[in-house]
Parts: C-alpha cells; sequence; structure tokens
C-alpha cells in the first residue's frame, strides 16, 4: 500500500521526520519497505530529481504571445515571485490556445517553471534522463528559462503540454508564484506491506488511525454528509440477498447527471502516488475513495440496470440480488474475458442475470461508459474467505479483491458509499437521489472482550495500570470501562480481527511500542532434560564419516522415480507406491525420495565432472507408504559413495595415488561399526541390481538387513552420467538399525599385562573359500586366547594353483593371567591349522 | 718399560686427533685401549717387571689408560658434533614443498548452521524435537489456528500430494502441536529443526526444500518480555555481543501478539548496504506468544499457561553470514562450493 505523506497529513499531522515515521510504523507492524521521495531530499537514489528550492518553483502566466520568428513557438510571460517577470520561449501546444486573448493574470493560470540550472529529466529522451537547463535563442529570442511538463518533473510521463493549473486544481485557496515546487508537489511515499492482520491498514485513513494512535493524536476523519438535492431514490432500487452469511450489507445510491472529464490535479496526483492511474473523475472518485478509507465500491450504468428492469418489472425497481452462481455460470468481467464461476463464488446479479462478481470485479455489460449519465454507486460488504477462495479460483487480483480477501468491516460500506456519493455530486456535476437503500441483513455482533489486569501482565509481562491500559486502546478508539482490574473493551466498528484477549494485549504492546517493552529472561521452571538420542547418534555417525574423510551433502528429497531407476540395472526393488505431488512445481520433483543413494549418486555424478576426489555421505529420511494409514513412513538412511582418487595427488606419490575401490569403502563402514561397538556385523556375498555381480555385498546386523554395499553396476555409472575411468563405490543403509545397535555404554577391560605371542599363519585355501570363513574358523579355533587376527597378505599366482590362494595372518595371542609358553601357543597354532585343514581343505603354506 | 708407556701414550693421542671419524675412533680404540690394543698388550708384560718396577709401572699405564679414555671421550664428542653437523647439513629439505595432505572430510554448511543455533539453545534449556516431513492438512495449519481458506493461508505455498489432506510441511510448525500433546502438562523449551517444502519456483533466492529451526516454550509464567529477552540473547550471542536488535510486530496465525526480529545488518553494521536493503536490518526470525487457539489444541488450558514461538531459516542465516549470494548452491552440493566452509 502506498501512502503519500501530503495525503496521510489531511487526517492526522506528521510532526516527524519521514524516516522516524516510517521506523514508527514498521515496528508497529505496518512495515515500511520503501520510501519514495518525489522533488525532496531523501533516499539514496542517485538518478532520482530533487527539485532546487530556488530554481525551480511556481509560476503564473501572464500572457502569450506568437513567437515573431517561428509558427511553433510562442512567448509566455511568466510571474515567478521575483521583481521581472520572464518572457519564455516554448513549443507547449496547450499555450497556443492563449495567443492573443491578452492578459491573463486575472485567470491565475499557473506552471511549474525552471530557471537556467536548474536540473531537470529531459523531455525529449526515453525514461528519466537527468540534464540541467541552460540559455540559449531560440530563433533570434534568447531563452533562460523553461515551463515544464510532467514529465520534465518526473511526475508522470506526460510531455504533451506543460503542466498547467489553478490553485483551485490544487484544493487551495491561492498559490503565490514564486513558491518552490518542492512544497507543492514535493512528498514522500511510503510503500507498506499490509499484512493478512491489518487489511485495516489498506487505507490512507487506516495508516491514519495508526499515525494517530502511535503519537497521541486523534484522526480527522472527512464528513460523511451528502448533499442530496435529487428525487427520493426509495422505489428505485430493491436489494435483497440469497446468502446474508457472504454478503452482509449492501447499500446504493443513484447519482443522476454525472458529466465524464478528468478529475481534479489533487485528486489526480494522489491516486497516481497511490499507484493507480487517473481514467476520468467517475473510475477516479470511485478508486479514490477506496484509497481514501478502505471501502471499495462500484459504480454501475444506472440506465442500463432501468433498462432490464423494464424487461422483468417495468414498473418495479431496479432489483439487485446476490446469489451464489449457478453451476456452469459465466460471466464476463470488465477485463473483456469470459470466466466460468465456481458454484461457491457470489454474484451481483439481477432477475436478468449477472451483472458482476461480487467484491472482485465487475462485469462488462453494466460498467459504466462514456454515455453513461446517471449512476448507481453500490458499496457492500463480503465474506472474507469466500471471497479470497473465489479470487483465488478466478485468479483475479483486483485492488477490491485485496481488501474483501482480507476483511473490511461492514459498518465502513454506508460511509464508503456516502463519501463517493457526495465527491461526484462535488467533482462530477451530479445531483444525489434523496435517501440511501442501506440493506444490512447480517450485522457482526460487536466485538467486546473482559479481560483482567493480571491475564495482561502473565501474557505481556508488562507491569501497566488498568488506566495505562485503557489509555493505549483507546488511543486506537477502542473503547474501555475499567472497574478495578477489569477492564470491558469495546473495538472500534472498523475492525474485524478483535476475536480475543490475546488480541487486546497484542494491541496494547504495540501502542506500548515494541522497541519500549523490556526484555527480561525466563523464570518458569526448567523443563525436564531428555535430550535426543536419537539425533545424538545421526550427529555421532556424521562426525565420524567427517573424520574419515568424507564431505557431508544434502539433496533434494523430491525425485522422480525415473531419476530413481537410473540406479537401478533391472527390475524394481522397491514397488511400493510413492508419495507423489498433486501440484509439482518441475517434472523434475515429483515424487518423494525411496532411495537415499539415488540423490546423493546424483550429486556425484554431477561433481565427477570437475573433482578428481568424490567421498560423499548423506544421512536423511526416504519415505515409504506403508500397507495402511495415509501417511509414510519416513526412514532414515545413510549412503555412502566414493569415487576417484584416494587421496589428493601428491609430489611423492609420483602420479599414481591410487583409485578408491571397493575395500576403501568396506573400510569406512568397518571403522562405523568399531567405533559405535555394533556386534553381530555381517558381510556376505550379495546381488543387487545396483551393483556390479560379484563386488556386491550384503550388509547384516545378526539376522536384521543392514544394507547394501559394493561397486555401482557400470550400466547405473552410465545411466548416472558419471564422468570416470574409476570405479564408483556406494553403500545404502538402514540408519534406524545401525543407530539402535549403537552400544554408547561402553565396559572397560583391562589393559593385559603379559606378553602377547605374534605368530604368523599362511594358507592356502580354494578361491571360493572366503576371507571370512579362514578367519572365522581361526577365530574359532583359537578360543579366548588368541586376541587378534590381521590378514597382512593376499597373494595369487606361481607357485599357487590358479584355483587357489593364500591368506597370510598375523596372530597374536596373550592371557590376562600368565605369561604364555611357547608350547601353549603351539598347541593353539595346531588346533588353529587343523580346524583350517579339516573344515576349509586349506594347506600352510610353507 | 715406562718410557715405552710414555711413547705409546704420545704415539696414541697423536693418532687420536687425527681420528676423524666414528669408525676411525673404533679402530683407534681397538688398537690403543681395546683388549688387543697396545696399552692392554704392554700391561700384560708386567710380568717380566721386577717386583719393586712394577707398583711405578702399574700406577703410570693405569693413569695413561685414564687419560687415553678421556681424551677418547672428548675426541668423540668433538667428532659426533662435526658428524652431526655434516648429517643435518646433509638432511636439509626443501620445507616449501607441499605437504602430504589428508583428504578432509566436512559437515555440509547447512549442518554446521544447525549445530551452532543447536548448541545456544541447547545452553538456555531448549532440547531438539523432530517430527515428521510428510504432514497432515490439520497438523501442518488447522491446529495451527489456520483455517481452511483462509488468507493467512496466502503465507505458504504449499505442495499438496495426491492424498487429500496430505502435504509436504511449510514449516516445522507441526512439531509445536505434536511436541504439546506428547509432554503436556510438563512445561515445555524445545527447538523444533526440519525440512520444509514451498511450492514455489527455485531461483536464487526461494527453494522447493529448505531447513526451518522453530522453538517453544510453554510454561505457567512465559512473558512476551521473556521472548524479547531470550531471542536478544540468542542474537547476541549467534551474530556478537554488541549488535542491536529490534523486533516489530507482525502477524502469524499461530502467535499473538506476533513479532518479527530483525538484527542491525552484520555486513554493513547497520550503515546500509545492498543486502538489508539499505535499511540497516536483516530479518532473521519471526515470533510471538503462541496463539491461545493453539495451546488449547496441543492440550494447555491458556487461562493456566501461556508461551512463545519463534521460526528462523538455517540457510538464510548462513547465506547472510558467509554472503552466499545464491540458494541453489546448498542442494546441488557442488564440492567447490561445500568445500569452502
Amino acid at each position: 500500500m502506498l501512502i503519500p505523506i501530503s495525503w496521510l497529513k489531511e487526517y492526522v499531522d506528521v510532526e516527524l521526520p519521514v524516516e522516524e515515521l516510517a521506523e514508527l510504523l514498521t515496528i508497529a507492524g505496518l512495515e515500511v519497505q520503501g520510501i519514495d521521495y518525489i522533488g525532496i531530499p531523501g533516499g539514496n537514489d542517485p538518478n532520482r530529481l530533487i527539485w532546487d528550492r530556488e530554481l525551480l518553483v511556481i509560476g503564473q502566466i501572464l500572457k502569450v504571445e506568437q513567437h515573431p520568428n517561428a509558427d511553433r513557438l510562442v512567448l509566455a510571460t511568466v510571474d515567478y515571485g521575483r521583481e521581472e517577470d520572464e518572457v519564455v520561449v516554448t513549443g507547449a501546444p496547450n499555450l497556443f490556445g492563449f495567443v492573443g486573448q491578452g492578459d491573463l493574470s486575472s485567470r491565475h493560470i499557473l506552471t511549474p517553471f525552471a530557471m537556467e540550472g536548474a536540473t531537470v529529466y529531459d523531455g525529449h529522451k526515453e525514461g528519466q534522463v537527468k540534464m540541467k537547463l541552460k540559455g540559449k535563442a531560440l530563433r533570434g529570442i534568447y531563452n533562460r528559462c523553461m515551463v515544464c511538463s510532467a514529465k520534465e518533473l518526473g511526475l508522470g510521463e506526460d510531455h504533451e503540454g506543460i503542466m498547467l493549473f489553478t490553485a483551485a486544481d490544487l484544493n487551495l485557496e491561492a498559490l503565490a508564484p514564486g513558491t518552490p515546487l518542492q512544497d507543492v508537489f514535493g512528498d514522500a511515499v511510503l510503500d507498506i506491506e499490509i499484512i493478512p492482520n491489518i487489511a485495516r491498514c489498506a487505507s490512507i485513513i487506516g495508516v491514519a488511525r495508526e499515525v494517530a494512535a502511535l503519537t497521541e493524536q486523534a484522526v480527522r476523519y472527512p464528513s460523511y454528509e451528502v448533499h442530496m438535492d435529487g428525487p427520493p431514490v426509495e422505489g428505485k432500487v430493491k436489494i435483497t440477498t440469497d446468502n446474508p452469511e457472504l454478503n452482509p450489507r449492501f447499500t446504493a445510491l443513484v447519482i443522476e447527471g454525472v458529466e465524464h472529464r478528468p478529475s481534479p490535479l489533487w485528486m489526480q496526483r494522489r491516486i497516481e502516488m497511490a499507484g493507480q492511474r487517473p481514467i476520468n473523475v467517475i473510475v477516479d472518485i470511485s478508486n479514490y475513495v477506496m484509497l481514501e478509507m478502505g471501502q471499495p465500491n462500484h459504480t454501475f450504468d444506472y440506465d442500463y440496470m432501468r433498462g432490464r428492469a423494464d424487461r422483468y418489472d417495468p414498473d418495479g425497481p431496479v432489483h439487485i440480488i446476490t446469489r451464489l452462481a449457478h453451476e456452469g455460470e459465466t460471466l464476463i468481467t470488465l477485463d473483456g474475458s469470459e470466466r466460468e464461476m465456481p458454484d461457491y463464488t457470489i454474484l451481483v446479479t439481477d432477475p436478468q442475470g449477472n451483472l458482476s462478481v461480487g467484491g472482485i470485479m465487475g462485469g462488462q455489460n453494466s460498467e459504466i461508459n462514456g454515455s453513461t449519465t446517471n449512476v448507481l454507486l453500490e458499496a457492500a460488504a463480503w465474506n472474507f474467505i469466500n471471497i479470497r477462495r473465489s479470487s483465488h479460483a478466478l485468479k483475479l487480483n483486483t485492488e477490491a479483491g485485496f481488501r474483501f480477501s482480507r476483511g473490511v468491516h461492514p459498518s465502513q460500506a454506508v460511509l464508503g458509499a456516502r463519501r463517493a456519493a457526495e465527491l461526484m455530486r462535488i467533482y462530477a456535476g451530479g445531483t444525489v437521489n434523496n435517501g440511501i437503500i442501506d440493506y444490512y441483513p447480517a450485522p457482526p455482533d460487536p466485538a467486546v472482550i473482559e479481560i483482567d489486569l493480571p491475564y495482561i501482565h502473565r501474557w505481556s509481562g508488562l507491569d501497566l495500570s488498568a488506566e495505562h491500559c485503557a489509555d493505549l486502546l483507546r488511543r486506537l478508539e477502542f473503547e474501555v470501562e475499567v472497574s478495578g482490574d477489569h477492564l470491558v473493551v469495546s473495538a472500534p466498528d472498523h475492525r474485524l480481527d478483535i476475536e480475543g484477549k490475546h488480541d487486546v494485549v497484542e494491541e496494547i504492546c504495540r501502542v506500548y511500542g515494541f522497541d519500549k517493552l523490556p526484555s527480561t529472561d525466563m523464570s518458569d521452571v526448567l523443563p525436564p532434560q531428555r535430550g535426543n538420542e536419537e539425533l545424538d547418534r545421526e550427529e555421532m555417525v556424521k562426525d565420524l564419516l567427517v573424520r574419515l574423510g568424507l564431505q557431508e551433502v544434502i539433496t533434494y528429497r523430491l525425485t522422480t522415480p525415473e531419476r530413481e531407476s537410473k540406479l537401478i540395472t533391472s527390475g524394481t526393488p522397491d514397488d511400493r507406491p510413492y508419495i507423489t505431488l498433486a501440484n509439482a512445481i518441475s517434472v523434475d520433483r515429483v515424487a518423494m525420495r525411496h532411495s537415499l543413494l539415488a540423490s546423493v549418486a546424483e550429486v556425484a555424478a554431477d561433481n565427477s565432472r570437475h573433482a578428481d576426489r568424490i567421498a560423499l555421505f548423506e544421512t536423511g529420511l526416504v519415505y515409504v507408504l506403508g500397507e495402511e494409514g495415509v501417511l509414510p513412513d519416513e526412514l532414515p538412511r545413510l549412503a555412502l559413495l566414493l569415487n576417484g582418487q584416494r587421496n589428493f595427488e601428491a609430489w611423492q606419490d609420483g602420479n599414481a595415488p591410487g583409485s578408491l575401490d571397493f575395500y576403501d569403502l568396506k573400510g569406512i563402514i568397518e571403522s562405523l561399526v568399531e567405533e559405535f561397538h555394533i556386534s553381530g556385523f555381517r558381510v556376505e556375498v550379495g546381488e543387487h541390481p545396483s551393483f556390479r555381480p560379484g563386488r556386491t555385498a550384503r550388509l547384516w546386523i545378526n539376522e536384521t538387513h543392514l544394507g547394501w554395499m559394493g561397486e555401482l553396476h557400470p550400466l547405473a555409472v552410465e545411466a548416472l552420467n558419471f564422468y570416470t575411468e574409476d570405479p564408483v563405490l556406494a553403500a545404502e543403509m538402514d540408519l534406524g538399525l545401525l543407530m539402535r545397535k549403537m552400544r554408547p555404554a561402553i565396559k572397560f577391560t583391562p589393559i593385559m599385562n603379559y606378553p602377547a605371542v605374534n605368530e604368523d599363519l599362511a594358507v592356502i585355501v580354494d578361491k571360493s573359500i572366503t576371507a571370512a570363513a579362514v578367519k572365522e574358523t581361526i577365530e574359532k579355533a583359537g578360543g579366548f586366547l588368541l586376541q587378534k587376527v590381521t590378514l597382512f597378505d593376499v597373494y595369487e599366482g606361481d607357485p599357487i594353483a590358479a584355483h587357489q590362494r593364500s591368506l597370510a595372518y598375523h596372530l597374536s595371542f596373550q592371557s590376562p593371567s600368565k605369561t604364555l609358553k611357547d608350547r601353549d601357543v603351539a598347541k593353539l597354532r595346531q588346533k588353529i591349522i587343523g580346524q583350517l585343514e579339516r573344515r576349509l581343505g586349506a594347506k600352510l603354506r610353507g | 718399560m715406562i718410557e715405552q708407556v710414555d711413547q705409546l701414550y704420545q704415539e696414541a693421542l697423536s693418532n687420536l686427533k687425527t681420528a676423524e671419524s666414528s669408525e676411525a675412533l673404533t679402530s683407534w680404540y681397538r688398537n690403543t685401549l681395546g683388549t688387543k690394543g697396545n696399552i692392554q698388550l704392554l700391561t700384560r708384560q708386567i710380568g717380566q717387571l721386577t717386583k719393586e718396577e712394577r707398583p711405578a709401572f702399574g700406577k703410570r699405564i693405569n693413569e695413561v689408560k685414564q687419560a687415553l679414555q678421556e681424551a677418547l671421550d672428548a675426541r668423540t664428542a668433538e667428532v659426533k658434533a662435526v658428524e652431526l653437523e655434516a648429517e643435518i647439513a646433509g638432511g636439509a629439505i626443501d620445507v616449501t614443498l607441499p605437504g602430504r595432505r589428508r583428504a578432509n572430510g566436512r559437515l555440509h554448511v547447512a549442518t554446521k548452521t544447525l549445530r551452532e543455533i543447536y548448541a545456544i539453545w541447547a545452553d538456555m534449556g531448549f532440547q531438539i524435537y523432530r517430527s515428521r516431513d510428510v504432514e497432515t492438512d490439520e497438523y501442518n495449519f488447522e491446529l495451527l489456528n489456520i483455517p481452511q481458506h483462509h488468507p493467512a493461508r496466502d503465507m505458504w505455498d504449499t505442495f499438496h500430494t495426491t492424498t487429500p489432506s496430505v502435504i509436504l510441511r511449510t514449516h516445522t510448525s507441526p512439531g509445536q502441536i505434536h511436541a504439546m500433546r506428547e509432554y503436556y502438562p510438563e512445561p515445555i523449551r524445545v527447538i523444533l529443526p526440519g525440512m520444509c517444502y514451498r511450492y514455489e519456483q527455485i531461483t536464487a533466492r526461494s527453494e522447493i526444500q529448505f531447513h526451518q529451526i522453530e522453538g517453544l516454550a510453554v510454561g505457567r509464567d512465559i512473558t512476551f518480555t521473556d521472548l524479547k529477552g531470550t531471542l536478544t540473547s540468542f542474537a547476541r550471542r549467534m551474530f556478537g555481543q554488541e549488535r542491536k536488535v529490534r523486533f516489530r510486530a507482525n502477524y502469524f496465525p499461530f502467535t499473538e501478539p506476533s513479532a518479527e526480529m530483525d538484527v542491525e545488518c552484520i555486513l554493513c553494521n547497520g550503515s546500509g548496504c545492498n543486502v538489508c536493503k539499505h535499511t540497516g536490518w536483516l530479518e532473521i526470525l519471526g515470533c510471538g506468544m503462541v496463539h491461545p487457539t493453539v495451546l488449547k489444541n496441543g492440550g494447555y488450558d491458556p487461562e493456566e499457561y501461556s508461551g512463545f514461538a519463534f521460526g528462523m531459516g538455517p540457510e538464510r542465516i548462513a547465506m547472510l553470514k558467509y554472503g552466499i549470494d545464491d540458494i541453489r548452491y546448498f542442494w546441488s552440493n557442488d564440492l567447490r562450493f561445500l568445500e569452502q566452509f
């Protein structure tokens, strides 16, 4: 909402500098998002014109004569408040008519006057380009001053002629030549954001009320009196509604004999500064009243309406009926498009058909036009929720709809109608019929709130007297009765937003000033401290992975089934339904993901275009619709992905830092298992359509499936568009299971003081025997004295048979209670070898 | 024989002076003081002397042995020092060559910011409460005092799912209802972090998903001035103890009074810049007293209880803090972006 300060000052005094007023309003919830300065200093836009107080003043045109040497130039003699008048050479076409009319001084024709050295915008250039006025001869007559167009002053686009006006056009009794232009047209316009609960401030008077409350003064309301000199309106118009809850009030007046002409300059300026274009006096008054006091109104062509009435009731009144749209009903709105009306949209109609969309936009048929002489002016009240719903459905964003969809109190309807009618009488030459048709089937209950001082204190923290609270509220025109600690608060009749005690507390705080409220520390008891173990564990997992050199990523949780299926080379691993959007904004993001790895793989593939080493992880949710219920299971997952160089390229290693492989990934997973003391972790050879056969492992914790790891299938790597020659290693795990199996309660094991006996053992086994099986056999046979088994070499090739390999282990034996003797160890070693031979067909490597 | 001892002594001393290396010293020792060395061999000839001559010879030879040992120790120290010096001199490396770098892992900048915020609130007794991403219309809107078709719904552009009344949460506020219903009648201090979703075009300024952290405090004695004090403490710790903070009235359907908290611009210190749109202030969080209807929906009687709530966007805070000019960096996860934090 654009609020010109000069307009605001009509209803309230503004003594603060503009910036301070803006701050005051902002703190009170009317956020000033910008200030536009017109002609006066302020702001920080270097291209904005500031009118020099000495050089840009009001001039009065005394005489206009033809230029002796040019048909298209005239000489205007201008009084600009100095001793000598100035003769200006100008081509302004709207001065030509004055040539030969002699002395014009009694007509008090005024114009903006610029002297040599003044900076104005160049009227002949596109947009706003500054220029400094220099004297020069025009066809033999030296000219050093200028009379200005709106465009040259930055007051509009018009450069067809200069601005010509009288003091009366500016609503002034007199205006002396020489008055600085700043003092006449200079202004500042506040751009105030209208948040949903301050619809009452979507008008100049609405803002004036707030200024008045915050600066302790009263609003100077305009007069709502109407001079009704016409015949009685009674019997001319009848109003009924089918839906009083949606249309609680409908008022109408008839104004006869209006003339179509431009509205006065002061009104045009105000409308323009408030962001609208002046059209003609009827439309401008309609808009002006809405901008001034917030009540939208609508003008119908009365004769058109009467013409229709002659068809449905020749002797009766024009009958306006508000009702819901019929199924499939269409209406041509005044923007010329035919729209189908939803069945919950309320329409203004007559027995012949529809006329306009209630509270949103007029219809083309009944709209006033250039030949309209008699106007039916209406101002009504509408249910804001219904208006919002309709304007959304119809995609119609109008000024009226903006206000009605946020709530305009029904009390305002008749005021708006009166104000508009009176202005039409004055400025459009109309005669107002005597009387107002005021149909008010559903007045709202007055908002009366009873509140006690302790409640105010308990919610606000403010320790004020009841009288002080009452005073703060009265400044916003609330009526307050105080008895002891008890306040009975009646909201003023322009407010729809006061529903309960909390609203009263808010108004007290707002008028008191959010900036003046003290800051206190909470004195309430501290709640039981429980922590959040699930989050703690997730953060521990992240920290460990970071320590292991992985980068955390956070990816989109919205994806498409097609994108996820790139990871799958055959079949569908998860055919449960996706959570799918009904209103996706992009074809790329239509469903909540099933796979965390799929989104991590996408960002890894993107990074593979420029990164040599990729080591990523993400912890996050996947969304799987369960058997029952409408809400999905949101399951925490952990995804890991490695690709490229094992480490940074380093001069020490020559050119071969080595590529990350399966065992790098497995090492990370093993660190995770070890760090969090997870027991029962197991890796099995597996098969999965995302992973390369033969390099796929299924992960278990005891008998529960933990996830998958492996080298991504070459087809998946290709489908994902990886730029890499290296394998892509990846894992996706059930983070929930992992976190449940974490055992942060660690039990200390005493350090053994007896020396360890270290032995090496190398065995040859068939390749079909897994390393896990060998290790398990060794550990079982070695018993509790075998403290550590470390595989240190895997060898294939000569002289070992092609179907076999050699596995070499460091074994460490240690007893908690004695020094082991060679023969103790020898016995265990024999047992281990024996078991390996018997169970796995292993042979000791000589 | 004593002359022989002295002669050996003189020879040994002069030999010692020419020994320039540890090896030479070892061989000198072997030849002189070692079991087969000259001095030792001479000592064994003591038997050839008369009984009278023996004490003087013995004394002399012991003196010589001791003197030679001392000379050896001294010489050894000298040689070692020279040798060490030579070794050090030869072992110089180019310390300006790059080190052997470990690949650092890092947390995502959003996680870092979340943790920073968690830590501050944890110190003030606010624990972390998480709730679901896919929500019902009831929890996301209705229980938060935002009925169907209410104009306040314009504040959130919502992703609807194909299941009626199931949406992607537009804010973490549904967690307020979940937390209240879980903890009633205890007092509550929680923060509610989580991913939220908005039906918006992805641009430099807006994303379809973003983190939010809400806070909720409910008790029998919690006031609007407490909200102001508590959030000011948070802002000072997050953005600097000297930083100015202002509260201005605002509107949220689930709080009343509602406010917006601005912090003096951290880039221009309030003098006005492009980031703060020349206002000197940055909008950091929305807050307010929990609306009585919301308290009631959570199970708390507003005649006995009150509370405050607030919400902020960690990505926005990170953008301000690090001068990130495009929110799309966050989920594109370009390593060249992530590795800067």
